[in-house]
């Protein structure tokens, strides 16, 4: 399959990444590379095949909707790389 | 006894100096430190926890001079994976991403060894995000081979084998999504165990494809493997994939197995001659101890790979959105709205490989092509469990070398990751299909260079693996 510049800008944009000239240019020959080698799957026949989706087969159970040991405010901030002493701080969002 | 002169033979009888006072808690520790920050030729360690090392070994030589009850692994030095959570501890997953994160809690398997009075001792560069094979996408340098340092220790793990290898840390954990714990454990000479999935609870544990990763132990034998894989195994409540069969007690008593190889595989020309020579050679001894060993085939050894890099990248794309430069982790410097700190946040932080593989799993996932690929791929893993499971309704395991080559060049193989991805082909289907598998050196290449036998058995039933490995 051919891949496009269409269709890797698209891609970057769902993955939230940018490439730029050269860097472009080899992640489209990587993915065309990499799509060829799984191209192969399609030589199998998986007609009335169930996708395989869960690998545990025993019976997932609920826990209580209860309140656990859970992070604190400073612990849960404490890894954020802008904050103030409440909130997660981030570039300004609205221009006025 | 000069402390320089300890020299680790397994846990058990570390466990056994201590008790006896031959050596305490404390000097182990300082004799390991010394070694990490000394005889790190490696790049193994990304950081070494000298003083939470220190602090547990003070208080389990206290524990012992006050005949309180001590844990089976006291003593233990063991080294974890840039994965692994440890509360107040750095983890980073080799990752600039998370330059500078800080563990809010442990990973259930690490407190289980601490529970158990391990001390652990540092944590170990791997792939950035556990993709790689080769240890060559770390973000903090290559690994190398405690054997040869011109070659690669293997990956993802790379740090972790090369550790346990060169005598750093007596034991170390790593995960394996594909081969990450069997493959480095083959190149270095070393015994690495993948558990059934949900076998060992995944909490704390940086996700790279949750349908796949398990962790798992390096080792120096079969019996520390046995032991740090019980003391880690069984249900946790933090992780609902997480079994609830019990753990065995003891090793199976089976005597005689049947083993199953692809006889195809093992006479393709794509095998380093030695591998082939030496797997025949083990062959030949099991049916000479009076095992039976049948070859058989298995319709999608084709599709092994392909089916693997299609789901794990899958996986991978959506695991990783969680990297935002928001609430954790690095923000780029050149962030000046929302779109943009995402944007430059994740295409600074990220290393060339963790982007092939989210843009590889960001188009298995999109409009258009994901019946073609993401759907098909879990059809081809259904196909593959069933024919992986028909085979072992016929032979105890399915047997193989670990890997087709010895460990390979640094930069070798760095510019073609086909030819990298192509080196999983032995150690993939046990992730696809959820079954155990365990690499035991098998002996060496001409040159010096060892080379892993894998058996992979039947899931939940590692009872039945340990006794089989310990066999070669």
């Amino acid at each position: 399959m051919e891949i496009t510049d269409k269709m890797i800008e698209k891609l970057a944009d769902l993955s939230r990444l940018n490439f730029d000239g050269e860097q472009r240019d080899k992640m489209k020959g990587d993915l065309e590379k990499m799509i060829a080698f799984v191209d192969t799957l399609n030589s199998v026949n998986t007609d009335g095949v169930e996708p395989l989706i869960y690998m545990t087969n025993e019976p997932l159970e609920l826990r209580k909707d209860a309140v656990g040991a859970e992070l604190s405010q400073a612990e849960a901030l404490s890894n954020a790389p802008s904050k103030d002493s409440d909130y997660f701080k981030v570039p300004k969002v609205l221009d006025k | 006894m000069a402390l320089s002169d300890y020299s680790f033979v397994n846990l058990a009888s570390v466990r056994e100096d201590l008790i006896s006072k031959k050596i305490s808690a404390s000097d182990l520790v300082e004799l390991y430190l010394k070694r990490a920050e000394e005889e790190d030729k490696y790049n193994a360690f990304l950081e070494v926890f000298s003083e939470s090392a220190r602090a547990t070994a003070a208080s389990l030589d206290q524990k012992i001079a006050s005949g309180e009850t001590i844990g089976e692994l006291v003593g233990a030095i063991i080294g974890l994976k840039d994965n692994l959570c440890y509360k107040n501890h750095h983890v980073g997953a080799s990752s600039k991403i998370l330059e500078g994160f800080k563990s809010l809690y442990t990973a259930t398997a690490v407190q289980r060894l601490i529970d158990q009075d391990a001390i652990i001792i540092g944590r170990l560069n791997c792939d950035e995000f556990a993709m790689g094979s080769s240890n060559e996408n770390s973000a903090y340098g290559v690994v190398k081979n405690p054997i040869d340092p011109s070659l690669v220790p293997g990956g993802s793990s790379g740090g972790s084998a090369a550790s346990v290898a060169a005598g750093l840390c007596m034991a170390s954990l790593g995960s394996d999504t594909g081969g990450s714990i069997r493959q480095p454990a083959s190149f270095t000479g070393l015994v690495g165990l993948k558990p059934t999935y949900g076998r060992i609870s995944r909490y704390g544990l940086i996700a790279f494809a949750s349908s796949f990763d398990q962790i798992g132990p390096f080792t120096k034998s079969v019996d520390d493997s046995e032991l740090l894989y019980k003391i880690m195994a069984g249900k946790d409540v933090l992780d609902s994939t997480s079994s609830i069969k019990p753990i065995h007690k003891e090793r199976s008593g089976q005597s005689k197995f049947t083993f199953a190889y692809y006889e195809e595989v093992i006479n393709s020309p794509g095998l380093h001659p030695k591998t082939k020579t030496l797997f025949l050679e083990k062959i030949d001894a099991l049916k000479a101890a009076g095992h039976k060993v049948i070859s058989t085939s298995f319709p999608y050894l084709e599709q092994l790979v392909p089916c693997y890099y299609v789901l794990t990248t899958a996986e991978a794309s959506s695991n990783l959105g969680r990297y935002d430069g928001v609430h954790y982790g690095a923000r780029s410097e050149a962030s000046e709205d929302i779109p943009s700190t995402y944007f430059n946040s994740r295409t600074e932080g990220f290393g060339p490989e963790v982007k092939r593989r989210i843009m590889l799993g960001t188009f298995v996932l999109s409009t258009g092509y994901y019946d073609a690929y993401y759907s098909k791929g879990q059809k081809v893993r259904r196909l593959i469990k069933d024919a992986t499971d028909d085979i072992l309704s016929k032979a105890d395991f399915l047997i193989s070398p670990t890997t087709p080559h010895p460990a390979f060049k640094i930069g070798e193989k760095a510019n073609d990751p086909i030819a990298l991805y192509l080196e999983d082909i032995f150690t993939v289907q046990a992730n696809l299909a959820g079954n155990p598998a365990i690499s035991v050196p098998m002996g060496m290449t001409d040159e010096g260079l060892p080379l892993g036998f894998q058996f992979l058995g039947k899931s939940f039933d590692e009872k039945t693996l340990f006794a089989a490995a310990s066999l070669i």
